[in-house]
């Protein structure tokens, strides 16, 4: 047992103090090395898998069309007007186009109930000439087909049906950028003596393009895009943070600044709230397609964007919530006092001091739910999101998007689909940094106007 | 310094027995004190013996406090504060606080001071400028900051942040200011720019002020509270303390010849 005295010569005893303190300091140095590793380990793990998936976007392609554009063009496709590509279409086309014309027609409501109607009542939205508009389908000459063609597809579409049903065209294989470089011999070689690829072309090719953003998906991997799946994760997103950010941001403000937390009710809320953000999202799937798919079909017409957006509302309310509950939490008890030393009510404080102050927090809580919200595939499956969708998508239509698509095409076994699907995980991590550096922006303002 | 004495003048807040309960412990017994109209009132007294609570229970800011509670009679232009029909929003528009430590919102110099009007409903630009204006120059303030007021209020130092919270209260015109230590987070410099501010706003309101300086009670105030601290034995050998009102007088007669031996060795600096 220590006296007082030698106590005290413990923690004055010099030389104890300088062995010690060396053993201090590299006590210190050893956790900032296990530190540093840690944070490499994880910079190594993040360039592997960027890697990875870059390392698909950009490399050689053998391509191969069955009858290619030179057979009955003799300028490429893109320079051709729309009554040309019309030309090519009803001249190469078996049937003179009118199976196209009947195929486009398929589904639609009018077609279906009658299909000896006359071509001006079943296309809609279309303007025909008078005579033409007059013949039922089965009436359909070529030089009829033509003008349809003209009037209702764009350039796009047809050439891209050209490109499809016509030249049929088809992507034998695709290496990746890492093969395309240190492997060209090999490739030429498998290319030039492979016995059914005759006619096929080597290109380099960046999966991620201009064109995969803006056209539409198709059957053939080189000519497919991610246009209707990137509208729907855009209107999506939108309406997702539109649902949830006014109702998380409220219960948020109940529950810190009106509810005491004193009735078993309010306790029995905030607990679940805490519980739900753990809940896996497949779950969340199954209650929205419980309740917004098949009970409120009427108001979210099914499977709609409407449905999977409140879906994801669903998702991201806990965090929302938790978040801003955080962020109300934080501020000081001394702007409350100010705000109702002046004479103000509860709301006027709550909504005039607090909730701006709170604001940076609350939106890092949203930046968070969102970057969630992109991301997830699970419950939009369940709930039903489609394979292939070619139109851009509304709110109330059937909807596609950049994470469904990504797990879509990753197990489609044709090739060039793989790398499609590495094209739109990179496309999908670009939007998310997008996202994240608009709220950061957006918060740094916000934080910037309360601070010095 | 006045020589007014006790009773004379008009009253703007009558203290009647007046007790503060913190969750059913006692924290204030039986104070009462008239503040006097256009007087600077202060508050002394050693730490803890319920100087901000009775301040704060002038203008319900204890209402904020879960399980705070009032007893007695705040008697305001002969109505009681605490009666059924009063409103604490009401109270606290014509009674203002300030603070001990500056608390200026997060916003710029002049939304902290247009904050009070515009809760009122007070939305047009030239009324506000104007409000602001006077408020700041009203507070010695304007001077300082009427190049900038777009900056925030948190960008000020620490003297500046306590005159724009003072600025922030006289926006409202209230009728009386209630201070609580408004210079115990400043220097000898702001502090004598703060008294002089008090001298100045004592033309037309009603200060209470709490302080620890008894030079600064001198300096600036008409009448003196002392406050003390009675302590019992409870059962268990716990100890339990509560806040009394020990004397009340015009400052220059508690500080020359006060009644209590207890006032006496508190002014002098041998308490406790
Ligand atoms: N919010 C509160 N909850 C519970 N008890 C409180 C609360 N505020 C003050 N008290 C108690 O009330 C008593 C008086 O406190 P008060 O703050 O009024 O003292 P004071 O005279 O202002 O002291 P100081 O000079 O240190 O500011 C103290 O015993 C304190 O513990
Ligand atoms: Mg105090």
């Amino acid at each position: 047992m220590a006296t007082m005295s030698t106590a005290r010569e413990r923690v004055k005893d010099e030389a104890k103090f300088t062995a010690g303190l060396r053993n201090r300091h590299l006590r210190g140095q050893i956790w900032m090395r296990f530190f540093q590793a840690a944070i490499l380990l994880g910079l190594l793990a993040l360039i592997t898998l960027m890697f990875n998936v870059v390392n698909r976007v950009y490399g050689l392609t053998a391509v191969r069309d069955a009858v290619p554009v030179s057979t009955f063009s003799d300028r490429p496709l893109e320079e051709l007007n729309a009554s040309e590509l019309a030309g090519i279409l009803v001249a190469q086309l078996p049937s003179g186009g009118r199976v196209l014309v009947r195929d486009s027609l398929i589904g639609q409501e009018n077609y279906n109930n009658n299909r000896e109607a006359p071509l001006s009542q079943l296309i809609q939205g279309v303007t025909l000439p008078d005579d033409v508009g007059a013949l039922t389908l089965a009436q359909l000459q070529p030089e009829n087909t033509q003008v349809i063609f003209e009037n209702a597809f764009t350039p796009e579409d047809m050439r891209l049906t050209i490109i499809t049903d016509i030249v049929g065209r088809e992507v034998l294989e695709s290496w990746t950028w890492s093969e395309s470089l240190f492997n060209r011999a090999a490739i030429d070689e498998k290319v030039a003596s492979t016995a059914d690829w005759e006619g096929a072309q080597l290109e380099w090719r960046s999966w991620l393009n201009f064109s995969f953003l803006t056209s539409r998906m198709t059957t053939v991997a080189s000519e497919s895009g991610v246009r209707a799946a990137l509208l729907g994760s855009l209107l999506t997103i939108f309406l997702t943070v539109v649902v949830a950010f006014p109702l998380g941001v409220g219960t948020a403000i109940y529950l810190q600044e009106y509810s005491t937390g004193d009735h078993w009710f309010e306790r029995l809320i905030e607990t679940n709230i805490r519980n739900l953000a753990g809940v896996p999202s497949i779950i969340y799937g199954l209650l929205g397609l419980a309740i917004f798919v098949r009970a409120l079909e009427g108001i979210t017409q099914g499977r709609t964007i409407i449905s999977a957006a409140l879906t994801m509302a669903l998702l991201i309310l806990p965090v929302i919530i938790i978040n801003a509950q955080e962020a109300l939490r934080a501020v000081p008890p001394s702007i409350r006092e100010a705000s109702f030393g002046l004479g103000a009510t509860k709301w006027q404080t709550v909504f005039r001091s607090v909730l701006p102050a709170a604001m940076p927090g609350i939106l890092t809580g949203t930046i968070l739910g969102m970057s969630r919200a992109i991301g997830e595939t699970a419950p939009l499956i369940v709930i039903g999101a489609s394979t292939f969708i070619a139109n851009d998508p509304t709110l109330a239509s059937r909807f596609t998007v950049l994470p469904i698509q990504i797990y879509n095409w990753t197990k489609d076994p044709r090739e060039g689909f793989s790398e499609i699907a590495a094209a739109t995980i990179v496309l999908l991590l670009i939007v998310l940094l997008l996202f994240n550096a608009t709220a950061i922006i957006l918060r740094q303002r916000f934080r910037r106007s309360l601070s010095a | 310094m006045t020589s007014m004495t006790l009773g004379s003048g008009a009253t703007a807040i009558d203290l009647k027995h007046v007790k503060v309960f913190y969750s059913d412990k006692l924290a204030v017994d039986d104070v009462s004190i008239p503040i006097y109209k256009n007087k600077i009132t202060a508050f002394i007294g050693p730490s803890g013996c319920g100087k901000s609570t009775v301040l704060r229970a002038i203008n319900r800011m204890n209402d904020l406090i879960p399980g705070a509670r009032v007893e007695g009679e705040i008697n305001y232009h002969g109505k009681n504060l605490y009666g059924k029909e009063v409103d604490p929003v009401e109270v606290r528009r014509r009674i203002g606080m300030v603070f001990q430590k500056p608390n200026p919102f997060p916003k710029s110099i002049y939304d902290n001071v247009a904050y009070g009007p515009r809760l009122l409903g007070v939305t047009d630009k030239r009324t506000l400028d104007e409000i602001v204006e006077r408020s700041i120059k009203g507070s010695f303030l304007w001077d300082e900051v009427k190049g900038d007021l777009k900056k925030s209020g948190l960008a000020l130092s620490g003297g500046q942040q306590q005159r724009l919270c003072i600025a922030r209260t006289i926006a409202i015109e209230p009728d009386v200011i209630l201070m609580d230590e408004p210079c115990s987070a400043l220097d000898p410099i702001a502090t004598q720019a703060i008294e002089e501010l008090m001298k100045e706003l004592v033309k037309s309101y009603t200060i209470v002020i709490v302080t620890h300086n008894m030079q600064q009670a001198q300096r600036v105030s008409d009448f003196t509270a002392f406050y003390s601290i009675r302590k019992a034995e409870e059962t268990g050998g716990q100890e339990r303390r509560w806040g009394v009102l020990g004397e009340f007088a015009p400052t220059e007669q508690l500080f020359s010849n006060p009644k209590s031996e207890e006032t006496e060795r508190y002014i002098r600096g041998e308490f406790g």
